[in-house]
């Protein structure tokens, strides 16, 4: 499996961003090798959560690990396939043990009002 | 002559200064009333108008026919606003990102995808206190408020003085109210708040080279940042409405300020002579300063906005239509 976290930084040691479209990285990890490859996310001014479910998409990911999860992205992540878990913290490597260990929270629908916002 | 009442800060008297313009004005000039506020207009609370006409306000969304795709991603890679993405085999389309320009359809290689029209809202338009009055508004749950506005600003009648009271903030409905305008009024209170607002509103108010007058609602309270900000800018005030329990009360009432105390109506007349000394004499006849205006055009062609519905005329007062608390 195909893991992508975002995360503040490029290695297993990096905090997670709790923000999907406008986190600093996307931490692709292979759950067998724990081999990593990090993406440096570009959002622009508008749809940001929309953009980054398609680079997600595209680099090929099975399940994606983030904070919340926005209206846009959960439908472009669902589109592709991908499974949402949210409620990620701590560093990458963590959330991925958690993950491992069933603590966090399958998104069937989403998490965040999208902007970042909360849901209302 | 178009006058725009615009404040960056909601809540600070736009609604109260163009309504009391235009009444001030109508037994001396020729005027329209245009609430571009299309989010919450609140002007019908006061000149409590007779809709006459409805029309439909729409933009075109595209629509992808999926046997034509090849997902070939060339949509995706060219909408500046993500509102259209190409995820493994499916096209997915957002309609609240999307801005209706039609690039998608254009550099579409199979002729997958045509454009549907989407309503946005309604412009409403029709006669109060003598004078034509025009609102529009928002569809709930759409976000995109700019071609409600620009289809209000095509209804204006070249031959009558435009009074434009503007939706708050600086952002696009703001602006598209306010491009094409001979003045800005912008209307603030004497608080921290209010300025910070202020620099905001003057800084949009310049990149559009519009001349400004600022306004003083409430004043009285808060500190003198305002006047001497205003001082330090150039910027003249020519009207000051104090902090006043009396106006306050005819304000919650829905009852304009110079229906109730007359001697407001030279101080808004004075208003107006001081904004014509501002922008000269050139922009003080009615029918110049209407310039083209290419962002309005672009939003009617292709047919984004249906033709008048004629609708039974019907009254609407404080009752009906969205409510406000504030001044917006």
């Amino acid at each position: 499996m195909r893991v992508c976290i975002t995360s503040d930084g490029q290695g297993l040691d990096a905090p997670v961003n709790p923000s999907f479209g406008r986190a600093p990285y996307f931490l692709f990890v292979d759950e067998e090798t724990l081999a990593t490859e990090a993406v440096k996310n570009a959002p622009g001014a508008h749809g940001a959560g929309v953009q980054a479910a398609q680079t997600v998409a595209s680099k090929g990911a099975n399940v994606m690990i983030t904070g919340n999860v926005g209206p846009n992205a959960h439908q472009g992540l669902t589109a592709a396939g991908i499974e949402i878990y949210v409620g990620a913290k701590g560093t990458v490597k963590e959330a991925l043990q958690d993950y491992r260990a069933g603590r966090l929270t399958r998104a069937d629908a989403p998490t965040a009002g999208g902007h970042g916002r909360r849901m209302v | 002559m178009r006058i725009a009442i615009a404040s960056g800060k909601g809540g600070t008297g736009k609604t109260t200064i163009a309504v009391n313009l235009a009444l001030s004005l109508v037994e001396r000039e020729p005027v329209q009333f245009i609430d571009c506020d299309v989010e919450e207009p609140n002007a019908h609370i006061f000149l409590k108008p007779r809709i006459e006409q409805v029309r439909s306000v729409e933009k075109l969304l595209p629509e992808v026919d999926e046997s034509l795709c090849n997902q070939c991603g060339e949509c995706a890679k060219a909408c500046e606003f993500n509102a259209i993405a190409v995820i493994g085999k499916k096209v997915l389309v957002y309609n609240e990102l999307c801005h209706g320009c039609g690039l998608c359809k254009m550099v579409c290689p199979t002729g997958a995808i045509s454009e549907v029209p989407h309503e946005l809202g309604v412009v409403e338009s029709g006669e109060a206190r003598g004078f034509p009055f025009s609102r529009g508004l928002l569809n709930i749950g759409e976000a995109m408020a700019t071609p409600i506005v620009h289809t209000l600003k095509e209804g204006l009648d070249p031959d009558r003085l435009a009074i434009l009271d503007a939706p708050p903030g600086t952002g696009c409905p703001t602006i598209a109210a306010l491009h094409g305008a001979d003045v800005a009024l912008l209307v603030t209170e004497p608080t921290p708040f209010g300025l910070h607002d202020l620099k905001a509103a003057v800084g949009v108010a310049r990149s559009l080279k519009l001349p400004i007058a600022v306004i003083i609602n409430r004043n009285g309270i808060g500190d003198d940042r305002v006047e001497r900000y205003c001082k330090q800018e150039g910027l003249p005030i020519p009207l000051r409405i104090p902090f006043d329990r009396e106006i306050a009360v005819l304000y919650s009432e829905g009852t304009p300020l110079v229906d109730a105390l007359p001697a407001w109506k030279e101080r808004f007349i004075h208003l107006y002579h001081e904004i014509i000394s501002q922008v000269g004499e050139g922009a003080a006849s009615v029918a110049s300063g209407f310039m083209p205006d290419d962002l309005n055009r672009r939003r009617t062609q292709g047919a984004t906005v249906h033709a008048a519905e004629d609708v039974p005329a019907v009254d609407i007062g404080p009752n009906e239509g969205p409510k406000k608390g504030e001044a917006g």
